[in-house]
């Protein structure tokens, strides 16, 4: 079983935790046009390379973000939320 | 009897004989017997027969991993003969067999291989209809394929799982795995060493080697106290991250380790020649083993094949084992010697060289070995051990991420892991002889305590310069007449793996699935290494080119109570449980918590609903509503945070008013509702639907991790209970109860929230109404719930009160048309759908959903949830999900169906067409049983349609 470290709890067993998807770029809802807006709830990308993405400690119900090669599957790094906001 | 004196035998006690049957006769054994050797000590050496062709089969490694030495045990098909002990009165019966073992009626298989082509099945039980193969051909196989059988009346058994950490893990307790593991030890790591022997040593504990070598590492193993040694205990499985499965009878040890040493050994292989399958042959390490482990001599005249010098040391021991030795065939060329070849012909041993087994013959109906030819002539013998090399253990190795080569010099498979916290040791990592395996098992150490940061005390020993002998490669040519096998398990022979080429099947993963080599219990054990060596003859290509199968866990077959484990079904009571059941309540499970269904007996259970349901409209009624999700949201942001989250208005909510929330996920949907009660500027308190909870929670602080609201979550859902007290007398009985707060009418009216004490207890109380009539909701802290709960009981006795149960709150919020999210809504319902325009603020900018319930009202609605009644004494009344009808194309289904006893007919939410909608309208709905009904559409609450009764 793969280990996730969690950013308040250390490294856990994966099965602790839930996978919230790759964090996107939320489009504006009032201005963006249909076929866009549907694309944005459907469409998932899926290319290789590494996505950061969200994921919640369940017991805890915190959510951090992890940085994963989708073809090795390995963690690079995962650090809290306020970071992604500071970097934006 | 074929057993030998002791020393042999190091296995079994003989101070302890056990009687045990197979095929219904008797058989004796002595403790620490498998039945494999227990029967091979009575000379009963044929175990099962074959998959395909009802062949005899018997012992062919002696180390469970053959289907060949499968047999059914009253509760556990398919156990492994060579590996289950022995106990009294154990009942043992063949697998595989139509009649008896002895006299099988589809031995006659055997004759008719020709017509049974591999890819036989793909291309005969396709038709001659389409679905011939489930109803004709499908229950002719399973009937004659198939092993063991499951015993749906077995005992339940205990199974436990444990977690295991560890430093390093060594898997394999053989030369190289014991001094890995004490080399850990000794650094002061902590160390588990597994195997799945019952002793340490591994071929240590029964090849001819210096006697001195084991005790001198298995010493040591027990002055070291962080040294766990676990025998008996397969590990079956490597995953991600260095977590590993290892199994020790019933009990599952999910094991974490820093590092990992892989000290798997090697598997040998047969060799390839036609009836190779008889018993009586043997690979050389299963013979040994009968001798050393369990003292049963394996045979009287045997023929040695030795490609290398474990066949050599194989002759020593059938010699001392006073089997005699006809001659030792060595496939090897003149020019190659072995150090041992003295001893034996010293010994009197014929040795020949250059040659090899042609063929062998069986007795009567192929029950035995009877003889072999070699160079053209037959030579007479009951026992044929084949030593003609072996390949690595590849399958933990290759889960753990290793690449299985091929080296053209030594022509020896190889394994090559990638840096990191897994390691090779011993016959694995291709070391041959013994002083090579242990050093090999320390050089595995230093890697693995040099990266836990241990200090490595002596430089470890380099890798032997010795260059391996260029191992024996056999010759695989298909024999004209066949029955050469190169995987038992499957009956699959030379020509059949050959054809598969034919077909065009080049790569091993398609000539697997063609042909299935290496998919039965064995898991080409072996018969992968002989494949690749075909298929890359056959192709043109080398064996590096052509690899291996990819190897999965689990390395071995696992019992489902293994991965059951001990399991007791969770479920959550409310605090008021002990309450309903000393009421006689009918407990029910809905999702994990256990409700009261009504309370009273289930004869009565009809009676019992329906005079629940006119309590609450008549009188007054207690309902447990524990269970619904409670949460608080607290903080500046509060009112926006609820504003972005639900469709109605909560920034402007007044304190002490409380709100219906209904929230809708991204793509429009309606996902929960509840009620939000603002208790101060920064404060809410929110409920959810019970089975939603967990995932509103979830789904809050998911969308606050982008948002950084200044806001805090809090999930008091087990924490808090609810009870709500219902019906036209409720507001007295809260009146006739201790608190300081003022129930009456103008002081707390309708959908108002209420903090203070009642009969000692605080409380939040809600004014909202689910069932329809005057209702209060009162929450307080679960450990003082029985209180309130008995404070109301108390004050209610006057006026009637009943506590009543789910089924009666199902039909009161039926009647009152009250949807329940995920009974009444689906994954694409809409607010407007649900006619809940009203809900959905039109002035917000953004919340949850916006967006996209407006982008589908564009796209135009094509349904609605609506109310149906049907005529009282209705004899047909249609089911939950039964479908509703337009032009007889399937516009809607029935959400929620249940007898009215306030209106005395059926009553029913359905989805109909959208032009259905209107008040009167008939729509047609399909019963169970395909009768078409007819019910008209009521657009309001059946009862009470003005709403007067919940704000009295």
């Amino acid at each position: 079983m793969k280990l996730l470290t969690c950013p308040m709890n250390g490294p856990r067993n994966i099965d602790e935790f839930q996978s919230f998807g790759p964090v996107r770029a939320r489009p504006d809802p009032n201005a963006t046009a249909d076929r866009d807006w549907s694309r944005h709830l459907f469409r998932a990308e899926n290319r290789k390379g590494i996505v950061v993405e969200w994921w919640r400690h369940v017991p805890s119900n915190y959510f951090f973000l992890a940085e994963r090669n989708l073809v090795s599957n390995e963690i690079i790094r995962t650090f809290d939320a306020s970071e992604l906001r500071d970097r934006a | 009897m074929n057993r030998l004196p002791a020393p042999f035998g190091s296995r079994i006690d003989r101070s302890r004989p056990i009687r045990f049957s197979f095929e219904g006769k008797p058989f004796e054994g002595y403790g620490g017997d498998s039945i494999a050797s227990a029967l091979a000590a009575s000379g009963q050496w044929v175990l099962s027969r074959s998959f395909k062709y009802h062949r005899p089969r018997g012992i062919l490694s002696m180390t469970g991993a053959d289907a060949n030495a499968l047999v059914q045990l009253p509760s556990e098909p398919n156990a492994a003969a060579e590996r289950t002990p022995i106990s009294e009165g154990l009942r043992v019966s063949a697998q595989n067999v139509n009649g008896s073992l002895e006299r099988d009626r589809d031995a006659i298989m055997d004759r008719f291989g020709r017509f049974l082509p591999v890819g036989f099945y793909y291309r005969t039980f396709m038709g001659p209809r389409r679905d011939s193969w489930l109803k004709f051909w499908e229950p002719i196989i399973r009937r004659k394929a198939g092993l063991g059988v499951v015993d749906t009346k077995a005992p339940h058994r205990h199974f436990d799982k444990t977690h295991l950490h560890c430093d390093v893990l060594v898997v394999g307790a053989g030369p190289a795995g014991l001094s890995a593991a004490i080399a850990a030890a000794d650094a002061g790591a902590d160390v588990v060493l597994c195997d799945e022997n019952p002793e340490v040593g591994g071929v240590l504990s029964y090849d001819r080697y210096d006697p001195a070598v084991l005790p001198g590492l298995s010493s040591r193993l027990e002055a070291l106290p962080n040294l766990r040694l676990l025998t008996g205990t397969v590990c079956n499985g490597w995953y991600e991250d260095n977590w590993l499965a290892l199994i020790q009878g019933n009990r599952l040890h999910r094991t974490r380790a820093r590092e990992v040493i892989l000290a798997t050994g090697a598997i040998e292989q047969p060799a390839v020649f036609r009836n190779n399958d008889l018993p009586g042959i043997m690979l050389g390490g299963a013979a040994q083993r009968l001798i050393r482990h369990y003292g049963v001599r394996p045979g009287d005249s045997a023929v040695v094949l030795a490609a290398h010098d474990d066949g050599y040391r194989t002759a020593l021991d059938l010699l001392d084992a006073s089997v005699s030795v006809v001659e030792l065939v060595d496939p090897r060329s003149a020019g190659v010697t072995s150090p041992l070849e003295a001893e034996l012909r010293g010994k009197g041993v014929a040795i020949r060289k250059g040659a090899t087994i042609e063929a062998a013959e069986g007795t009567a109906g192929n029950r035995h070995l009877a003889r072999v030819r070699v160079g053209g002539s037959w030579i007479a013998c009951d026992l044929l051990t084949v030593s003609i090399g072996s390949a690595p253990a590849w399958q933990l190795p290759c889960q753990a991420g290793g690449k299985v080569g091929y080296d053209a010099a030594t022509q020896m498979m190889t394994i090559t892991l990638p840096e990191g916290p897994v390691h090779l040791a011993g016959a694995v990592a291709g070391t041959d002889e013994i002083e090579d395996a242990i050093a090999s098992g320390r050089r595995a150490a230093s890697a693995a305590l040099s990266r836990l940061g241990h200090a490595v005390a002596d430089e470890p020993p380099a890798a032997s310069p010795k260059v391996a002998r260029p191992r024996y490669v056999q010759p695989i040519v298909a024999d004209p007449k066949g029955r050469d096998f190169v995987d038992f398990d499957e009956d699959l022979q030379v020509k059949d793996l050959q054809n598969a080429t034919k077909e065009g099947y080049r790569e091993i993963e398609l000539v697997k699935r063609f042909t299935t080599v290496g998919m039965g219990p064995s898991q080409g054990r072996h018969s992968a290494l002989a494949t690749a060596r075909i298929v890359a003859e056959a192709t043109g290509r080398t064996v590096g080119e052509i690899g291996i199968t990819t190897a999965r866990p689990p390395v071995g077959p696992e019992t489902l109570g293994v991965l059951a484990g001990h399991h007791e079904a969770l479920e959550r009571r409310t605090a008021l449980h002990a309450r309903h059941v000393a009421l006689n309540a009918a407990m029910k499970p809905v999702g994990a918590w256990w409700r009261p269904y009504y309370y009273g007996n289930a004869s009565s259970a009809e009676a019992a609903v329906r005079e629940e349901i006119l309590a609450v409209r008549e009188g007054v009624g207690l309902l447990d509503v524990s269970t619904l999700g409670k949460l608080e949201i607290r903080g500046p942001d509060a009112g926006e945070f609820l504003d972005r989250l639900y469709t109605m208005a909560h920034a402007n909510q007044p304190v002490g008013r409380v709100r219906y929330c209904l929230m809708l996920n991204e793509m429009g949907s309606v996902i929960d509702d509840g009620v939000a009660y603002r208790m101060a500027e920064d404060q809410f308190y929110v409920t959810a639907t019970t089975g939603a909870v967990a995932r509103v929670y979830a789904d809050m602080l998911f969308w606050n991790a982008e948002w950084r609201l200044r806001v805090d979550v809090l999930n008091l859902t087990g924490a808090f209970s609810g009870l709500n007290v219902t019906g036209p007398k409720a507001r007295q009985v809260l009146q006739a109860l201790e608190s300081d707060i003022d129930f009456s009418r103008d002081a707390f009216s309708y959908l108002s929230g209420r903090e203070g004490m009642v009969a000692g207890v605080p409380v939040r109380v809600m004014r909202i109404g689910f069932t329809g009539e005057l209702s209060y909701e009162l929450h307080c802290p679960s450990s003082l719930a029985p209180e309130l709960w008995n404070a109301v009981m108390a004050a209610g006795r006057p006026h009637g009160l009943r506590p009543y149960g789910l089924e009666a709150s199902r039909i009161l919020r039926l009647e009152k048309g009250h949807i329940l999210i995920g009974q009444d809504t689906d994954a694409i319902t809409t607010p407007d759908e649900l006619g809940f325009g009203w809900a959905v603020s039109k002035k917000k900018p953004f919340f949850v959903g916006k967006r996209s319930i407006e982008m589908r009202a564009r796209l135009g609605q094509t349904r609605k949830l609506v109310g149906l009644q049907f005529p009282a004494g209705a004899r047909n009344i249609p089911g939950e999900s039964c479908l509703v009808l337009r032009n007889s194309a399937p516009a809607g289904q029935i959400t929620s169906v249940g007898y009215s006893p306030s209106l005395e007919r059926h009553i029913a939410l359905a989805y109909v067409h959208v032009e259905d909608q209107a008040e009167g309208s008939l729509v047609t709905v399909k019963c169970r049983d395909g009768e078409l009904v007819r019910a008209p559409v009521v657009a309001h609450a059946f009862f009470d349609p003005t709403n007067a009764r919940q704000e009295i």
